[in-house]
C-alpha cells in the first residue's frame, strides 16, 4: 500500500519561495490532477515526489516510509516527463527495455513485459523505430510504455498531453483513464487544461503561486469553488458581488434572493457565482433580472450569449435556447445554482461551513 | 549577391589550400634535379618510411588515448561544477600561449637541473634525465592537446538534456549506469571530434620531438622537416606530405561524426 504523504513541504530556489507549506495525502490507486497556471510549482512538486529535487524542508512519506533521503532510482515511482525525455540513441524497444535491463529482469520476463507494454500503448508496429522518426503522440506513448513496463506503484505525468492536437489528445485522455483503472495504481497528472482535469481525475488539486488552493473531486471543485481564483480557473463563471443577509438569504444589487448557503455573518460582503449553463432565459419580468441580449456566439453544442443587466454588468450564458441580439429578456437561476464565496476564507473553514449547511437550507 | 560575398573565401581556398596541395603533389613527382620520377614513392614504400609511418601512428595513438583518458573525466567534472564557464576558461587559457614557449617551460621542468629533479634531490633520490625520452614527448604532447580534447567533449556533455539523466535515474539507474548507458553514448560525437582534433596534428608533430624527445622519436613530421631543411630534398619531403594528407583523410573518414556524413 502506497499512499503519498506530503508534510509541510517547502521549496526554495535561491531566495525564491516556490512551494509553500504543502500538506497533502495522495491515496492509493486514484487519479489525481494538479492544475495551475505556468510557474506555480507543479513540475517542482512532481520532482520532489520523484526524487529529482530535494525539498528545502518538510517530509515526504510513501506509506509509513520516510522518503526524504531515498534517491530517485530507489523509489517505486516512474515519470512521464514534460518533454518525454526519450533516449535519442536508443530505439522504441530499447527505450522501453531500459528500466528492466537495469533491474536485471530475466530475458524471458523482460520480453513478455515489453511486448505487453507496447501492445497496451499501440506501439507494436513501431518497435524498431528511431525516436526521431516518431510523431508527438507516438513519443508520448513510448514515454508511457517506458514508465508502466516497470509496474510502478505511482506514475507521475507532467503535462503529457499538451503537445498533442485536440483529437489525439481526447483519445489519449480516454486511454490514460482506462490505463489507470486497469493498472489500479496512483496517477499524478499535471496539466493546465481544466477540461482535461475535469474529465480525467478522481481528485483535482488547484494550485496558485506555490499553494494548494483547493483540492476535491471535479464536481466539488466545479460546483463549489473556494474562491474567485478557483472558479475562474475551472470552467467559466459569472461572479457578482453581494452581501449576506442571513442564512439562506443573500442580496445582489440590493435585491434579496434565496440561496442554499449559510454560516456567514450577516452583512459580510460575498461573491456569488453562477455557472453560464445554469442560467435560463425567460420572457421579460419573469426571471431574476431584466437584461438586453448583447451578442450571440454559436459554439457547436450550445450558444454562448452575452447579456447586459440594467446596471450594465455582463452575464455569460450557455444555452440551447434561441434568442436575438438586442432583445430584452430576463435571466433566471435556481437557488441551488448560486454558489456563495467569502473572500479570504480558508479551505478548511470553507469545507466546514459547507458540511454544516449541506441539506439544511 | 551570394556569389559575390563568397568570392573572398573562394580566393582564399584557392590560394592557401588548393594551390599548395597541388604544388606539393607536383613536387612529390620530382627528383632533386627537377626531373619527373616515381622514385620518391618507391622510396616511401620501402621499409624505412613504413616503419616511420607506423611509429607516427603509434605515438599519435598513445597521445590520443592518454589525452582522452585525462580529458573525459575532466570534461564530465567541469560540466557538473557551478561555475563551469570559469573552469573551462582555466583549461583553455594555456592554448593562448605559444607552443614553443610551453615546450621550453617543460624543458625547464623536466631537465636535468629542472624543478622535478631538484625535488627528487631534496628527497635524496638520484637525478634522472627525464628529457629526451618518449616519456617526455608524450607527456608534453598530452598536456598540449588536453584543452582541444576537453572542449568538444564538454560541449556535448553539457548539451545533454538534463531530463534524460533524470529519466535514467527514474528507471532505476545508478550514477554509474547513467554514465555508461546515457552520458557516454550521448557524448560520443564530442569524443570523435576530440580524437580528430588530437590524432591528426599528433601525426605530424615535429617541433616537440626535436626539442623534448631529442632524436629518440622519429615521426613523419620530423621526416618532412629533415627532407626540406637538412637534405633539401623537396621531392621526398612532398611525398611524405602527400602520404600524411592521405592518412589524415583516412582518419577523418573513420572518426567522422553523424552530422558530417551525408
Ligand atoms: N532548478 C531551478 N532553479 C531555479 N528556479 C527554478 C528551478 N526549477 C524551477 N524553478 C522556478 O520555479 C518556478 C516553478 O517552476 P515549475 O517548473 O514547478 O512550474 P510549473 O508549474 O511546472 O510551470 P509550467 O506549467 O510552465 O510547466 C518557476 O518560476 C521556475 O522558474
Ligand atoms: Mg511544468
Amino acid at each position: 500500500m502506497t499512499e503519498i504523504r506530503l508534510q509541510n513541504i517547502n521549496q526554495y530556489f535561491g531566495e525564491t519561495h516556490i512551494l509553500k507549506n504543502i500538506d497533502f495525502t495522495f491515496l492509493e490507486g486514484k487519479f489525481y490532477t494538479i492544475l495551475g497556471p505556468s510557474g506555480c510549482g507543479k513540475t517542482t512538486l512532481l520532482k520532489i515526489i520523484g526524487g529529482f529535487v530535494n525539498q528545502t524542508s518538510g517530509d515526504l512519506y510513501f506509506g509509513d516510509k520516510k522518503m526524504n533521503e531515498i534517491p530517485a532510482n530507489k523509489r517505486q515511482v516512474n515519470t512521464v516527463f514534460q518533454d518525454y525525455a526519450l533516449f535519442p540513441h536508443l530505439n522504441v524497444y530499447e527505450n522501453v527495455a531500459f528500466g528492466l535491463k537495469i533491474k536485471k529482469v530475466s530475458k524471458v520476463e523482460r520480453e513478455a513485459r515489453i511486448k505487453e507494454a507496447l501492445r497496451f500503448t499501440n506501439l507494436t508496429d513501431f518497435k524498431y523505430r528511431d525516436i526521431e522518426q516518431l510523431s508527438g503522440g507516438q513519443k508520448q506513448r513510448v514515454a508511457i510504455a517506458r514508465a508502466i513496463v516497470n509496474e510502478p506503484d505511482i506514475l507521475l505525468l507532467d503535462e503529457s498531453l499538451s503537445a498533442l492536437d485536440h483529437n489525439l489528445r481526447v483519445d489519449m485522455q480516454y486511454e490514460l483513464k482506462e490505463l489507470q483503472q486497469k493498472l489500479g495504481i496512483t496517477f499524478i497528472f499535471v496539466t493546465h487544461d481544466q477540461e482535461e482535469a475535469l474529465a480525467l481525475s478522481d481528485e483535482i488539486l488547484v494550485m496558485d503561486k506555490g499553494h494548494i488552493v483547493q483540492a476535491g473531486s471535479p464536481k466539488d471543485i466545479y460546483d463549489e469553488p473556494l474562491n474567485k481564483y478557483v472558479a475562474d480557473f475551472i470552467g467559466e463563471s459569472n461572479i457578482v458581488e453581494g452581501e449576506m443577509l442571513e442564512d439562506g438569504k443573500v442580496s445582489i444589487y440590493g435585491r434579496a434572493y434565496e440561496c442554499v448557503d449559510g454560516g456567514v455573518k450577516s452583512g459580510t460582503p460575498v461573491e456569488i457565482m453562477v455557472r453560464p449553463e445554469d442560467i435560463v432565459l425567460k420572457p421579460l419580468e419573469e426571471g431574476h433580472l431584466n437584461v438586453t441580449v448583447d451578442s450571440i456566439l454559436f459554439r457547436g453544442v450550445h450558444y454562448e450569449i452575452c447579456v447586459l443587466d440594467e446596471d450594465g454588468y455582463e452575464w455569460v450564458i450557455h444555452t440551447t435556447q434561441k434568442t436575438e441580439e438586442g432583445k430584452k429578456v430576463s435571466i433566471y437561476f435556481d437557488k441551488e445554482d448560486m454558489h456563495i464565496m467569502v473572500p479570504g476564507e480558508k479551505e478548511d473553514e470553507f469545507n466546514e461551513r459547507l458540511e454544516l449547511y449541506e441539506g439544511i437550507l | 549577391m551570394k556569389r559575390v560575398l563568397a568570392l573572398p573565401y573562394l580566393l582564399w581556398m584557392v590560394v592557401f589550400v588548393i594551390l599548395p596541395v597541388f604544388l606539393m603533389i607536383y613536387y612529390s613527382f620530382n627528383d632533386m634535379s627537377g626531373n619527373l620520377t616515381l622514385q620518391n614513392y618507391a622510396e616511401f614504400l620501402s621499409s624505412n618510411y613504413i616503419k616511420m609511418t607506423l611509429n607516427s601512428f603509434w605515438y599519435a595513438f598513445l597521445i590520443t588515448v592518454i589525452t582522452l583518458i585525462v580529458s573525459y573525466p575532466l570534461a564530465l567534472v567541469i560540466s557538473r561544477l557551478k561555475h563551469k564557464t570559469f573552469w573551462l576558461l582555466i583549461i583553455i587559457i594555456p592554448t593562448w600561449i605559444n607552443i614553443l614557449l610551453k615546450t621550453y617551460a617543460f624543458i625547464g621542468i623536466l631537465g636535468i637541473n629542472g624543478i622535478l629533479n631538484s625535488v627528487l634531490e631534496k628527497f635524496g633520490l638520484m637525478k634522472i634525465q627525464l628529457l629526451f625520452s618518449d616519456f617526455a614527448f608524450i607527456t608534453v604532447a598530452v598536456y598540449i592537446f588536453i584543452p582541444f580534447m576537453v572542449l568538444p567533449i564538454f560541449n556535448s556533455i553539457n548539451g545533454i538534456n538534463k531530463n534524460l539523466i533524470w529519466a535514467s535515474y527514474d528507471l532505476g539507474a545508478s550514477k554509474w549506469e547513467a554514465l555508461t548507458k546515457v552520458i557516454i553514448p550521448l557524448s560520443l560525437e564530442g569524443v570523435k571530434s576530440g580524437i580528430q582534433i588530437t590524432f591528426i596534428p599528433a601525426l605530424s608533430l615535429f617541433m616537440l620531438s626535436r626539442l623534448v624527445a631529442g632524436n629518440k622519436v622519429v615521426t613523419l613530421g620530423t621526416a618532412i622537416e629533415q627532407q626540406f631543411l637538412t637534405n633539401e630534398n623537396w621531392g621526398m619531403g612532398s611525398t611524405v606530405g602527400v602520404f600524411l594528407i592521405l592518412f589524415m583523410v583516412f582518419v577523418m573518414l573513420v572518426t567522422r561524426t553523424k552530422k558530417e556524413s551525408i
